[in-house]
């Protein structure tokens, strides 16, 4: 707890020090990014399910909830909640599916799954405005405080995945992250202790749609505006990219893969424009150098200079 | 009842070309086990390649070798360089397509810039032939016909030549293959590159149909796992049906939904899903 409460500190204090609209941003950018990549940790790092469809919740709150408001004249609480509980229950559907199988076929079912939802969002012109998107949404007043500022909104954002991120851990530490662990490691097993492992996977999957699609929201007001490209494969790849950079499995890993990929995301492509090219190397580079990720990475590397240091206890406890 | 019959004549050219992207995708997927995710932009590479051999002057089926061959090549080198190096673990494996798949996207990007391309049939397969009531333009029988003989030579590779038999060996139970004496890895490589080389050369016949663009890669991507899904992994008998009843699906579907038609496609999928995880011509999992 008292890291959270520094690490919420510390975030707390980055727009009054970094001062200009630009930097505040971008912290608001990694911070949904982080909401998002967390969310997806839950599957692919705990559940060992990689999901190529994970960018479908994300888009799909977005788009729910600008739709309710451009086009259902709904209020913006309403439309926010509805958004979300329209990802959530997205993702009972497409994880009924997709659970069918796991591994490999886990995954191609997911970005199969993944692509009807874009290819809708695309070709849908009449309703989702195709690959225009749909804009026009305003930020409303929350509480009667206005949120259109650069810093507010950032608080708001912070705020949201502070509550995010003890929510995962509450989970990752519950006896159901532990089963779902045991899920991942030890399948059999777990069935035979009388574990339903498909519940248990479906439950997380659900759960992290319903994270995702808080993200997603967040990313709506943020930019005011949704296109096809939030429920994109390529978002989904983002999202994956940043949770085995960061480490798979890991609290921090998720948030510390969110931050690296949007800063060398906007910082890198104001001066280069082949940020995908760039997205693929790190992709490779990754995979073949540090396949378990920068935090667990870094913290083996530290452990062994320190021969005195704690040993890791072995069913690795969700630590921060 | 014409209608119907230019749309059946059309389905078969697009199931000719759904094959030409799936035969090496099923391929691959059978052996080595993973998805080949850079496999859509392995099309769109080998269509650009093709668009610039032509533009250089040389004729259309040159082109078609030349993207086949280019294709290979690059191959041999992912999975050579990549994918051996991290053997045994799938995971790996298929990231390092995806992010292979974003590095060629994005290079063919920088090359052949942002606009849609365009690659003309050869003058002598330009305009329409009559056929009976029909007519029909004679390059999409010339796709049918290349499909159908690529179709053929890979079922008597398959099925008729000894490296199909190792092959054959090596999908079933890759373990008990090497212990026979059959190097899988090297099979693996000629696999490889096999399913690039055609999937070049049929981003270069495909390219007079549908044009060349950006984002090309991830369009076609969902439809080789479609086919393949559909028809089971590893299964030429497989992508050959699943070509053709996904064919059917996607013209029929343009004609009548156009605004859906993308969506339908994904309805067949889904119920095999359900119905036969196994897909129609695969087998179950041990």
């Amino acid at each position: 707890m008292k890291h959270v409460v520094i690490g919420t500190a510390l975030l707390a204090l980055v727009p009054i020090l970094l001062g200009s609209n630009f930097y505040i941003n971008l912290g608001t950018q990694i911070l949904i990014a982080a909401i998002f990549a967390s969310s997806y940790n839950m599957i692919a790092g705990w559940g060992g399910l990689i999901s190529f469809g994970h960018a479908a919740f994300f888009g799909a709150a977005g788009y729910g909830a600008a739709l309710l408001v451009l086009k259902g004249g709904f209020g913006h609480l309403a439309a926010a909640l509805l958004g979300i509980l329209f990802a959530t229950a997205l993702a009972g559907v497409i994880g009924a599916l997709a659970l069918r199988a796991t591994g490999i076929g886990f995954l191609m079912i997911t970005l199969a799954l993944g692509q009807i939802l874009w290819g809708l969002s695309y070709r849908w012109v009449s309703v989702t405005g195709g690959d225009n998107g749909l804009t026009g949404l305003t930020r409303p007043k929350l509480l009667g405080l206005s949120i259109d500022g650069a810093g507010a909104y950032y608080y708001l954002t912070l705020a949201v995945a502070v509550v995010a991120f003890l929510s995962i851990r509450q989970f990752a530490g519950s006896s159901l992250g532990a089963s779902l662990r045991g899920s991942r490691d030890q399948p059999r097993r777990m069935s035979a202790l009388g574990f339903d492992v498909w519940l248990i996977r479906w439950i997380t999957f659900v759960y992290a749609g319903f994270w995702a699609g808080v993200a997603g929201l967040l990313f709506l007001y943020y930019h005011r505006f949704v296109s096809p490209h939030s429920l994109s494969i390529a978002e989904s790849a983002e999202v994956l990219l940043m949770v085995i950079l960061g480490g798979a499995g890991t609290l921090s890993g998720p948030i510390v893969g969110a931050a690296i990929i949007v800063l060398v995301r906007n910082l890198v492509s104001a001066y280069v424009e082949h940020w995908p090219m760039l997205l693929g190397a790190l992709f490779l580079l990754v995979i073949m150098f540090v396949p378990e990720g920068l935090v667990p990475g870094l913290a083996t590397r530290l452990r062994a200079l320190r021969p005195s240091g704690r040993k890791p206890t072995i069913p690795a406890p969700p630590s921060a | 009842m014409h209608a119907w019959a230019v749309q059946t004549f059309n389905s078969v050219a697009f199931a000719g070309l759904l094959f030409l992207l799936a035969s090496g995708f099923t391929l691959i997927f059978g052996l080595m086990k993973i998805p080949n995710m850079a496999h859509g932009a392995c099309f769109m590479l080998g269509a650009y390649v093709g668009y610039s051999v032509i533009q250089a002057g040389l004729p259309f089926f040159v082109a078609v070798a030349a993207a086949g061959v280019a294709l290979a090549l690059l191959g041999a080198i992912v999975e050579r360089v990549v994918l051996r190096r991290m053997e045994a673990n799938e995971f790996a494996q298929v990231l390092a397509t995806v992010g292979i798949g974003f590095i060629i996207a994005d290079a063919s990007l920088w090359i052949w810039g942002g606009d849609a391309l365009q690659i003309p049939e050869p003058a002598w397969l330009r305009g329409p032939v009559r056929m009976g009531d029909l007519v029909v333009p004679k390059y999409r029988i010339a796709l049918i016909v290349c499909a159908a003989v690529a179709a053929l030579a890979l079922w008597l590779l398959v099925d008729k030549t000894r490296l199909g038999a190792m092959i054959r060996a090596g999908v079933d139970n890759p373990n008990i293959a090497r212990a026979m004496g059959i190097r899988v890895s090297t099979l693996s490589t000629f696999v490889f590159c096999l399913g690039s080389a055609l999937v070049g050369m049929g981003g270069v016949l495909g390219a007079p149909i549908i044009s060349i663009y950006p984002g090309l890669d991830f369009d076609m991507l969902p439809l080789a796992f479609i086919v393949v899904i559909l028809g089971g992994i590893g299964s030429l008998a497989g992508a050959f049906v699943g070509s053709i009843v996904i064919g059917f699906i996607y013209t029929f579907g343009q004609a009548w939904v156009a605004d859906l038609a993308y969506v339908i496609l994904f309805l067949p999928m889904a119920l095999v899903l359900i119905v036969r995880p196994q897909g129609l011509f695969g087998r179950p999992a041990a």
